[in-house]
């Protein structure tokens, strides 16, 4: 297990690594000067040439990543181009409005499982069918369609709620008012998900010898279900969340981007239309570091509850 | 040999196609996503004959009207017929999930059965490139490639395929690896018959079934994808009509016609329930057991 434990761990900074390594390859390689954005058309060649050697964009490629993960080491991710002010302060500013988000998503996404113990019960019943062709569609469906009817539909049509913005983070009444619609943007396709994945692992479950026994001892069935079969019919859940981090981060930038709120997402869009490379690195950064612990933590627990998991190779 | 025997050998004999086409016929589900997937092929192919309008013609007198005889889903900021112009965006749809998905099935088989059949530091490197492009939300890398290499067509079908070939790589090995062993593939091996022709001739028909199933799956994502970037600004360029593009539109006149953002959705939702059907009901058919897990 700890072997196990440190194996995973150590892939995961060797896959950050390469990631981040072949995302500043990629900006770096590519024609257009930060020097230039930075300092506008006006600047002088001199200024320029000063600005490049601080920054060492004068440097040959490799020497450049390595000044870079050395800064990325002792905690210097780079200086914003615009103000001047290091990436990590602003990567960490707009961070809790995305965790707020991704968060408030997952906890409305546990509704699924309810609705998939239900359907498993009574399975091929008409509730069963009728939420499974539901569940699969909305499982699908782009988070760009459902932000945008739900802005059109509950907040220009019918002004229920707000338009734009986080709202004001000191009241926090106001604060969940603006956040209702993004996170059943992205809530509502892993309510789907996760009804779906109970629903697979509850039927499976029923079927075994344990549950057998509770109901042959003539145990209420809301207690062979709730104490029994639900407990481990859960699990899955737990692991597969961990490894969806990447999906619903991807739904986050649309949705922050469609209302406007503030976060990791519209922290990017805004530093990918200016140019600003800093900016953009520490983001993807940031998040490529989120989805990768997200991914080894759900490993881990896996392999926790699961011994068997350690014997697969990958 | 009695009757009914005879009778069940007859069925066992049926060609695989026929009993696909009959289960899928049976269950309404699968019936009603065949036929969305259809009719979403025909309109794109046959879009020059169905458009009411020229896409890009525009009547400034007549801008961001409701639906009408003359414009069944309104017009947008500049008068041009909406209904026109999602249908031609069916093209670049369909043609953008088509060509990328079949280059990212391609380039993940390919890397698949060489992790499955090929060393295994090979292997452990291939999965290692497997695990890093997954690691990358896929909407933050494309936004930093759009910039980096300009907003085109071809940038968003690279992304696309760039971030889901490891998808298919990595059920292309599990398929590999399980039937390296398979007696047949030994027999093969014996009779001394090369490595390259084992794979393509023994192990690829029998690995592509799931493959394609999640490759019908992944339409909508791709769709979804493209619809998002051009959406952002940083797709396809505004003459040419796309989905995310005329979704913008909405969004940007939202509050002087509703119309151009709800007709802009119905597509994006037909063209997912119809793929996503279609490929539920074609893995119950094939193979219950492969998940395509999560992106």
């Amino acid at each position: 297990m700890v072997f196990y434990a440190i194996k995973r761990i150590v892939l995961a900074i060797l896959i950050i690594a390469s990631a981040v390594s072949t995302m500043f390859v990629m900006i770096h390689a590519v024609p257009g000067d930060p020097a230039n954005v930075m300092l506008g058309p006006r600047a002088t060649p001199e200024i320029k040439e000063a600005l490049r050697a601080r920054l060492h964009l004068d440097q040959p490629l490799t020497t450049q990543l390595f000044y870079f993960f050395k800064g990325l080491i002792s905690g210097n991710f780079g200086f914003d181009l615009r103000s001047n002010r290091p990436v990590l302060d602003i990567v960490l500013e707009q961070l809790p409005h995305t965790l707020i988000l991704v968060s408030s998503a997952l906890i409305v996404s546990t509704f699924g499982i309810p609705v998939g113990c239900y359907a498993a019960i009574h399975r091929n019943g008409r509730f069963d069918r009728i939420v499974g062709a539901i569940s699969v569609s909305i499982i699908a469906m782009p988070a760009i369609v459902v932000g945008l009817y739900m802005l059109l539909f509950f907040s220009v049509e019918l002004r229920l709620f707000p338009v734009i913005g986080a709202g004001d983070s000191q009241d926090w009444l106001n604060y969940l008012w603006h956040l209702t619609l993004p996170v059943v943007t992205i809530g509502i396709a892993w309510i789907g998900y996760l009804s779906r994945l109970v629903r697979a692992s509850m039927i499976e479950v029923l079927n075994q010898n344990h549950v057998r026994m509770a109901r042959a001892f003539g145990l209420p069935e809301v207690r062979v279900i709730s104490r029994y079969a639900l407990r481990i019919a859960v699990l899955p859940t737990i692991t597969m969340m961990g490894v969806s981090v990447a999906f619903i981060l991807s739904s986050t930038v649309i949705t922050e981007i469609i209302f406007a709120r503030p976060g990791l997402g519209s922290l990017l869009y805004e530093s990918v239309l200016s140019r600003n490379y800093p900016l953009v690195m520490g983001t993807v950064l940031v998040s490529t570091i989120f989805i990768v612990s997200g991914t080894t933590i759900a490993d881990l627990i896996n392999a926790a509850l699961d011994p068997r998991a350690l014997q697969e190779t990958d | 040999m009695p009757l009914d025997q005879k009778r069940g050998l007859q069925n066992f004999t049926d060609k695989p196609s026929t009993m696909v086409v009959s289960r899928l016929f049976r269950d309404p589900m699968g019936l009603v996503g065949l036929l969305i997937v259809i009719s979403f092929v025909m309109v794109a192919i046959f879009a020059d004959f169905l458009a009411p309008y020229d896409p890009s013609k525009i009547d400034i007198l007549n801008k961001l009207q409701g639906p009408s005889a003359e414009h069944l889903f309104g017009t947008d900021q500049l008068g041009r017929d909406t209904l026109s112009r999602l249908i031609f965006g069916t093209q670049i749809a369909l043609m953008v999930a088509g060509v990328s998905i079949g280059l990212a099935v391609l380039i993940g088989s390919i890397l698949g059965v060489i992790a499955g059949y090929g060393p295994n530091w090979l292997d452990f490197v291939i999965m290692l490139l497997f695990d890093m492009v997954r690691s990358y939300p896929v909407i933050m890398f494309a936004l930093a490639v759009v910039v980096l290499f300009g907003p085109s067509l071809y940038t968003i079908m690279a992304i696309i395929v760039a971030t889901s070939f490891p998808t298919y790589g990595r059920l292309m090995r599990t398929q590999t690896q399980s039937l390296r062993q398979a007696e047949y593939i030994l027999s093969a091996r014996a009779l001394g018959i090369g490595a390259p022709r084992i794979l393509l001739k023994h192990v690829l028909p029998n690995a592509i079934g799931p493959i394609l199933i999640i490759a019908s799956m992944d339409v909508p994502f791709v769709i979804a994808l493209e619809a998002g970037l051009s959406f952002l600004g940083l797709g396809v360029r505004p003459p040419t009509p796309s989905w995310g593009s005329i979704l913008n539109d909405g969004y940007t006149y939202i509050r002087n016609s509703k119309w151009i953002l709800i007709s802009a959705g119905i597509p994006l939702i037909l063209v997912t329930i119809g793929f996503t059907f279609l490929g539920e009901q074609l893995r119950d058919i094939f193979d219950p057991k492969i998940d395509r897990g999560s992106r």
